[in-house]
């Protein structure tokens, strides 16, 4: 058995012996996404397993071992933690944990400590917690991010964002209910077998890939009847992960509407662009920066592979690049604001509203620091630029309750389904919108509704 | 016939209506969590009126019918969004429409861009809440409106939720601010709340229309709302039907009503909420309870025939005055557990007189007073001790269990939770202002849904599968009590499930306890609400241990009150006799002080004969009248150590808003403008008026309230004619080496932005608010002078440079100050032999409008006050186990070092209500101190204006130190 060993500090260490021995329990997020780094986790030789547990009992662990006042998504990822472990599922002493941690002025950089807390308490102070940043907070000799790790997720992000992004757009309308999601289950099996062969993360690869899968979304039978176009940004856990926003997604699909969410990549080339702006900013960091620039770079031409991908493809909607992305905080919100999802958030609801996605719930945690400036802060002024906007702050945390949620997006939805008719029925006014004829080619049918909606939204 | 069903949290609204409009039917009822079968009810009724081959149209609104509309196949539309169609229809000319239901509130901007609101999950204001005040007084709504009309003046009352209004009211009641008063200043702040919660910038201007029950019903509210928006709004006809009138509007298919009503009654077997396994199993389960613990009885002896004497003991709660009349032996003669019906001095005097007269051979010699009444029963009755709560249940507690390790108290509105070790009391835990979950939280359940308390209680004991509420605030337990009605929760289940949470509550919220092994194995619980059999068997299925629960859980605080006036008493006793008794009238006087600049709100209460009692006083200076004796305050040096005077300079004057980081930093920028030939001007000291003068701009209502008073301190400067502000953000603060990394919070980095954002300027005035770093020392001039050059082009970077540098001296200068003060006060303190309280938060928490006084009262108890950049500077930086990088925070962490190296230094952390990091803080600190063996002790603060949880705090801690200075004696003299 792996001996155990703490540094200077008093901090437990994850060996080299215990990766070949432990299971590494990582918290889920992003569903599609961490699927696909689950298994270039494991590619590396690491025997990671991404936790899906949930229910009551992860509320409970959480509220139970940590400070009540911290924020919903430490709540929810230590209290999934705590809960597996409690599980019996796994052997607390060949099991370590692994938590990220970005090193920013949110209290996000310390979920990893009140993990540690939480652990000392519930009895599991021998479990391992491995820091996965990119800032050097915390070294490990048993896990490293080696460039080829960083470049093999990278494209795991990529990819997930793409699925995600077109899966959205192509599941409201599909004629046959699932063919979308099954897609998506054939392409994450695909692309993991690549990854297991330490294939499919090159430049080249990865833009054949996002190719064939832009390709294989558009030949997916759909039918374009005009639906209400929701955006969903905020805090990054409770944005994507189902646990933390209380099926957000399935909720407006409910509803019968188009879901966008924004994606994982924006995030990372926020995160990493902060380098630069700080450096300019503040002066200093020029290595830093530097390192940064050329790491952006690299980025940008994963997106552009991404953006290419999709524009082929008339009637589905690609994202901005990430310069474009960043212009549109101008007079909105400085770059300088970089806690949390800072000016990515403020931006992210600038580009849906101008994509035709006007109607937005921005979902955080409550009381979270950062998006009472980014989120709620500028709601304001982002009405003032685009008055047709309809966005609803939605708090989400073990108190707030489903209903009292539903029903403030509700309205936004009521809302938004008033504009929708008024932008669908520009000829007769007051009667239900047409059904497009379905035997037009359904090109030309997305692209028409599509067109008309993004005028309605932008008035 | 179009028909509109609005269901809301507590009522259940109709409006039926033909084709053209004409309305047919309107009904308004509660509906107490019977909504199929009051939805039912009213379908068979509209049905029977349904003109033959006429079909209906029906839709549902209002957040309570959701699922039930859903599960029916009703068509459901959104609530706020049918008051609009409903406006558009009936009011076409009205610009914005305030409406407030039972636990909504909701404004509609009709006109210059349709916009509607409605409150997020923490906003209280609402119609519940105006019903549990109004219970709170012991009256009916209507009645308090009534009241109100006769208002002469207005307390500041926080009204974000029932649970920080009422300890702002039960204070003002308890020490005998006038009904009418109260009754308009609950008005007030529910107008108040709804304005700063939902207006959110955006001015409401125009044709105001009032709807909803509570606006209906009472129209000081409504006068309420005019004087807040300076308008005159109208309450038109149907005020009470809009939404449901927006529903019958919006209603399109016909529906079959049969089959409608089928549908609901199918809804109405089904339950699905989340269940917890019952309290009991059984019957056997419960006799064997029952009889454990009729085991845990006090003595009585019957005081007719009891001869000689006896001790008064007085616990005067926020509701409910306890009194017990012990022998010296420790019997109860007598006992009251009573309502104090907001007048506890009339209560007691009927209860003492009563016992007077009845066992006149009965001498009381000795008596004590102890609970948030105490400074009034005490002085009306010149009762003989005032005790601090804590001890007082300490002292009880002993009786029944003398190895207790742990009490635990839950009374009306409040959770002690104590630890003693060695005899002493070593810890305490109090509810904090937003975590409440106490007896009147379960008394208000009960009422709403129409019982009596005890009723309910008895009710849990049946539950067969409890609602799983979780442990939360009250605000957020009424929607999931709401959520828990329409998935068909009995009212057994959801009482059980309330009983559960109080214990939740107190157990992980207020105690953050994990595991029982934490708390003892010795427990007592006591106070009334323990009294509820089901919070009582919850406790112990949490700890998975029995505990003690004396048959006088409700009296334990006037038990201990009495044991301890028998301990203390030395000679005879001061309280009242029979004529004094007779004698004895409480008027009560609302004055404002006027002696200094924090102008208290007094509260004079004349017993007759020319006593009086002068409280809501920080000073003895309304008391003595003369000039306070020099006190030990650093927090109050600060401020003269902060604010230097103006001077005229060429530029012009330059606006500074003194809050959040600037709060620290206005020396360095006061120096820095000025020697960059400004004039720097300080927006003024913070207080109520230049808070509510911002906050319709404040765009997230959970925000802290340092962050919050950012918009009035702009506002002040806006209103003085400055044209220009300077409001920086800043990612990174000062490096002090104490951390591994020095940012700022992201509230107070980047708040400028906010007030950019959401304030609207008048034309001509600018706001600076780019981003700077001064933690780069070398690279701040010409970065700066980056930034200054767009707003002042004339500014040559030379000039940039000095005026650094003579901000960095001016900064360096205020440090050395504030230590060789802060040095003198410890020495002073030492050669006193005063204890030392660091009390540690953030720099601009010296604001006396965001500390609320505590410094004073801390020093009024006899201790010296130092803040905890006071010592930070004397420890090196230290590994701690958190992830250290805020300058603020670290800060705290090595005055907690320093602190536990000190034997006469104790800390008490100020954490603002709604700042997230201090929820890592607060645990790191704790484990600090506690690893030193000291003692922890917490504030929270937010608007809430009332001291008396704070008082009950500082002395609980006072007294456990004073207990374990004696407990070190007894323990060496045993050496």
């Amino acid at each position: 058995m792996a001996k155990l060993v703490y540094d200077k500090n008093g901090r437990l260490e994850f060996t080299k012996e215990m990766r070949r021995e432990y299971t590494i329990l990582a918290p889920n997020m992003a569903p599609i996404h961490f699927n696909m780094l689950e298994t270039v986790l494991r590619s590396h030789g690491y025997r990671a397993v991404l936790l899906k547990n949930t229910g009551p009992a992860v509320v409970e662990c959480g509220l139970k071992y940590v400070h009540n006042d911290t924020c919903y998504p430490a709540l929810l990822t230590i209290g999934q933690m705590i809960d597996a472990l409690n599980s019996g599922q796994y052997d607390p002493k060949r099991t370590a944990l692994l938590m990220t941690q970005t090193g920013g002025g949110c209290r996000a950089s310390n979920y990893i400590h009140l993990l540690r807390k939480a652990l000392q308490k519930a009895g599991y102070g021998d479990v391992p917690v491995i820091s996965v940043n990119t800032a050097g907070l915390e070294k490990n000799s048993g896990f490293k991010l080696t460039l080829p790790l960083i470049r093999q997720a990278m494209a795991a992000l990529v990819y997930g964002d793409l699925m995600m992004l077109l899966s959205n757009q192509v599941k409201p309308y599909e004629t046959q209910k699932g063919q979308a999601m099954e897609l998506v289950n054939q392409w994450s099996k695909r692309l993991t077998r690549q990854f297991e062969q330490r294939s499919g993360y090159s430049k080249a690869q990865i833009a054949r890939n996002l190719q064939r899968i832009a390709y294989d979304f558009s030949q997916i039978p759909v039918n374009m009847t005009p639906k209400v176009k929701v955006g969903i940004v905020g805090e990054i856990y409770v944005k994507y992960s189902p646990l933390g926003n209380n099926n957000l997604e399935a909720l407006l699909r409910r509803e019968d509407c188009e879901v966008m969410l924004p994606g994982i990549l924006n995030f990372v080339m926020y995160c990493v662009d902060d380098l630069v702006e700080d450096a300019a900013l503040y002066g200093g960091g020029q290595i830093k920066a530097a390192a940064a620039r050329q790491a952006l770079k690299y980025l940008c031409d994963i997106e552009r592979s991404l953006i290419q991908a999709v524009t082929q493809y008339p009637q589905f909607h690609a994202p901005s690049p990430f310069s474009r992305v960043k212009e549109l905080t101008q007079g909105v919100i400085g770059l300088g604001c970089k806690m949390g999802e800072g000016w990515l958030l403020t931006a992210e609801m600038a580009e849906l509203i101008e994509a035709g996605y006007g109607n937005i719930v921005c979902a955080q945690p409550f009381g979270c620091l950062p998006n009472h400036i980014a989120g709620k802060g500028v709601i304001r002024r982002l009405r003032e630029l685009y008055p047709d906007s309809n966005i609803v702050p939605v708090d989400y945390d073990p108190g707030a309750t489903s209903v009292n949620q539903e029903n403030r997006i509700k309205l936004m939805l009521a809302v938004a389904r008033e504009n929708l008719q008024k932008s669908s029925s520009s000829q007769p006014v007051l009667s239900p919108a047409p059904a497009q004829p379905s035997q037009a080619p359904k090109t030309d049918c997305g692209s028409l509704s599509r067109s008309q909606a993004a005028s309605g939204a932008n008035g | 016939m179009k028909i509109g069903i609005d269901i809301g949290s507590t009522t259940i609204k109709c409006a039926a209506m033909d084709q053209t409009g004409a309305i047919l039917h309107q009904s308004y009822q509660r509906h107490f969590s019977q909504i199929p079968q009051k939805t039912a009810e009213l379908l068979r009724e509209l049905q029977a009126k349904l003109p033959d081959g006429e079909s209906a149209l029906l839709a549902v609104t209002g957040s309570a019918g959701m699922g039930m509309a859903e599960a029916c196949g009703i068509p459901f539309i959104q609530e706020v969004y049918a008051d609009r169609l409903a406006a558009n229809a009936w009011l076409p000319d009205a610009d914005v429409v305030v409406e407030l239901g039972g636990e909504d509130a909701k404004i509609l901007f009709l006109t210059g861009g349709v916009e509607v609101r409605m409150n997020g999950a923490c906003a209280g204001g609402t119609g519940s809440f105006i019903d549990q005040m109004a219970a709170l007084m012991k009256l009916a709504p209507q009645e308090m409106d009534e009241l109100a009309a006769q208002a002469e003046q207005v307390y500041t009352i926080a009204s974000r939720c029932g649970v920080f209004a009422k300890s702002d009211i039960q204070p003002l009641l308890n020490q005998g601010a006038k009904k009418t008063d109260v009754a308009m200043s609950i008005f007030f702040a529910v107008a108040n709340q709804t304005v700063a919660g939902l207006a959110q910038g955006r001015p409401i201007r125009g044709k105001v229309v009032y709807l909803g029950g509570p606006l209906t019903f009472l129209p000081q509210l409504r006068r309420a709302f005019d004087e807040t928006l300076k308008t005159s709004g109208l309450c038109p006809e149907n005020s009470l039907y809009y939404a449901a009138l927006g529903a019958a509007l919006s209603a399109q298919d016909p529906a079959d009503l049969e089959k409608t009503l089928e549908k609901l009654a199918q809804y109405q077997a089904q339950s699905s909420y989340r269940s917890i396994p019952p309290l009991f199993r059984n019957d056997a389960e419960y006799r064997e309870f029952q009889a454990r613990h009729a085991k845990d009885a006090l003595q009585t002896a019957d005081p007719a025939a009891y001869q000689g004497r006896a001790a008064l003991g007085v616990d005067s709660g926020s509701t409910t005055l306890k009194a017990a009349v012990v022998s010296e032996d420790g019997r109860i003669l007598a006992s009251l557990y009573q309502p104090n019906n907001g007048d506890p001095v009339e209560t007691a005097r009927k209860f003492l007189l009563d016992f007077y007269e009845k066992y006149p051979q009965i001498s009381i010699c000795a008596s004590a007073v102890t609970g948030y009444g105490e400074e009034l029963i005490q002085s009306a009755f010149q009762a003989d001790f005032g005790v601090v709560e804590t001890m007082a249940h300490f002292t009880a507690a002993k009786r029944f269990l003398p190895q207790v390790e742990f009490i635990i108290d839950i009374g009306g509105q409040d959770i002690k939770c104590f630890k003693i070790r060695n005899g002493v009391i070593d810890n305490i835990f109090l509810n904090e202002a937003c975590s409440s979950g106490c007896g009147s939280f379960l008394q208000t359940f009960a009422n709403a849904l129409g019982y009596s308390a005890e009723d309910f209680a008895r009710l849990a004991l049946k539950a067969d599968a409890p609602v799983d509420l979780g442990s939360r605030c009250t605000v957020f337990m009424n929607s999931s009590v709401k959520q828990a009605q329409k998935d068909g929760a009995s009212v057994e289940n959801i009482s059980a499930g309330l009983a559960i949470s109080v214990v939740k509550n107190a157990l992980y919220k207020v105690i953050r306890a994990s595991s029982p092994q934490e708390l003892g194995r010795h427990i007592v619980v006591q106070g009334g609400t323990f009294l509820n059999d089901g919070v009582l068997r919850a406790f112990e299925q949490e700890l998975g241990a029995p505990v003690v629960r004396p048959n006088v859980a409700g009296l334990m605080g006037a038990y201990g009150a009495a044991l301890y006036a028998l301990e203390k008493q030395t000679g005879p006793s001061s309280l009242l006799d029979r004529q004094g008794l007779l004698a004895l009238t409480c008027q009560t006087q609302a004055v404002n002080c006027g002696l200094c600049s924090n102008n208290c709100k007094l509260t004079v209460s004349n017993f007759g004969g020319g006593r009086r009692l002068i409280s809501g006083n920080r000073c003895e200076r309304p008391v003595t009248r003369r000039d306070p004796a020099p006190v030990l305050d650093i927090y109050e040096d600060k401020q003269k150590l902060l604010r230097r005077v103006e001077q005229p300079a060429p530029h012009g004057p330059i606006g500074l808003p003194m809050g959040l980081n600037f709060y620290e930093l206005a020396p360095f920028w006061f120096a820095f403008f000025t020697e960059l030939g400004f004039q720097p001007v300080l927006s003024p000291p913070s207080n109520r008026a230049l808070y509510l003068s911002g906050q319709d701009s404040i765009p997230s209502d959970t925000v802290c309230y340092p962050a919050k008073l950012m918009h009035g301190h702009i506002q002040s400067l806006i209103a003085q004619g400055i044209q220009t502000v300077f409001y920086p953000c800043m990612t990174y603060n000062v490096d002090e080496g104490l951390g591994d990394n020095h940012f700022n919070c992201p509230v107070v980095a980047y708040y400028p932005e906010v007030i950019a954002g959401n304030m609207a300027l008048p034309s001509g005035v600018r706001l600076i608010t780019d981003y700077v770093g001064l933690h780069r020392k070398r690279d701040f001039p010409a970065k700066i002078h980056g930034i200054l050059s767009r707003y002042f082009p004339d500014i040559a970077l030379e000039q940039v440079r000095r005026a650094a540098k003579a901000g960095a001296r001016a900064y360096e200068t205020y440090f050395a100050a504030l230590r060789t003060r802060s040095q003198e006060i410890v020495a002073e303190a030492r050669r006193q032999g005063k204890p030392i309280v660091v009390l540690a938060g953030r720099p601009y928490h010296a604001d006396p409008e965001i500390n609320h006084g505590i410094d004073k009262l801390i020093c009024a108890c006899g201790a010296a006050v130092i803040s905890e950049d006071c010592v930070s500077w004397q420890t090196k930086r230290a590994p701690v186990g958190v992830l250290n990088q805020w300058t603020y925070h670290a800060r705290l962490y090595a005055a907690a070092r320093y602190v536990s190296a000190q034997p006469d230094m104790h800390l008490v952390q100020l954490v603002s209500f709604g700042c997230g990091l201090d929820a890592v803080t607060a645990d790191e600190v704790r484990s600090i101190l506690e690893k030193a063996g000291k003692i922890y002790t917490q504030i929270k603060i937010d608007e809430i204006a009332n001291l008396g949880a704070v008082k009950i705090r500082l002395r609980s801690l006072f007294a456990a130190l004073e207990g374990a200075k004696e407990g070190d004696r007894h323990g060496k003299a045993g050496l």
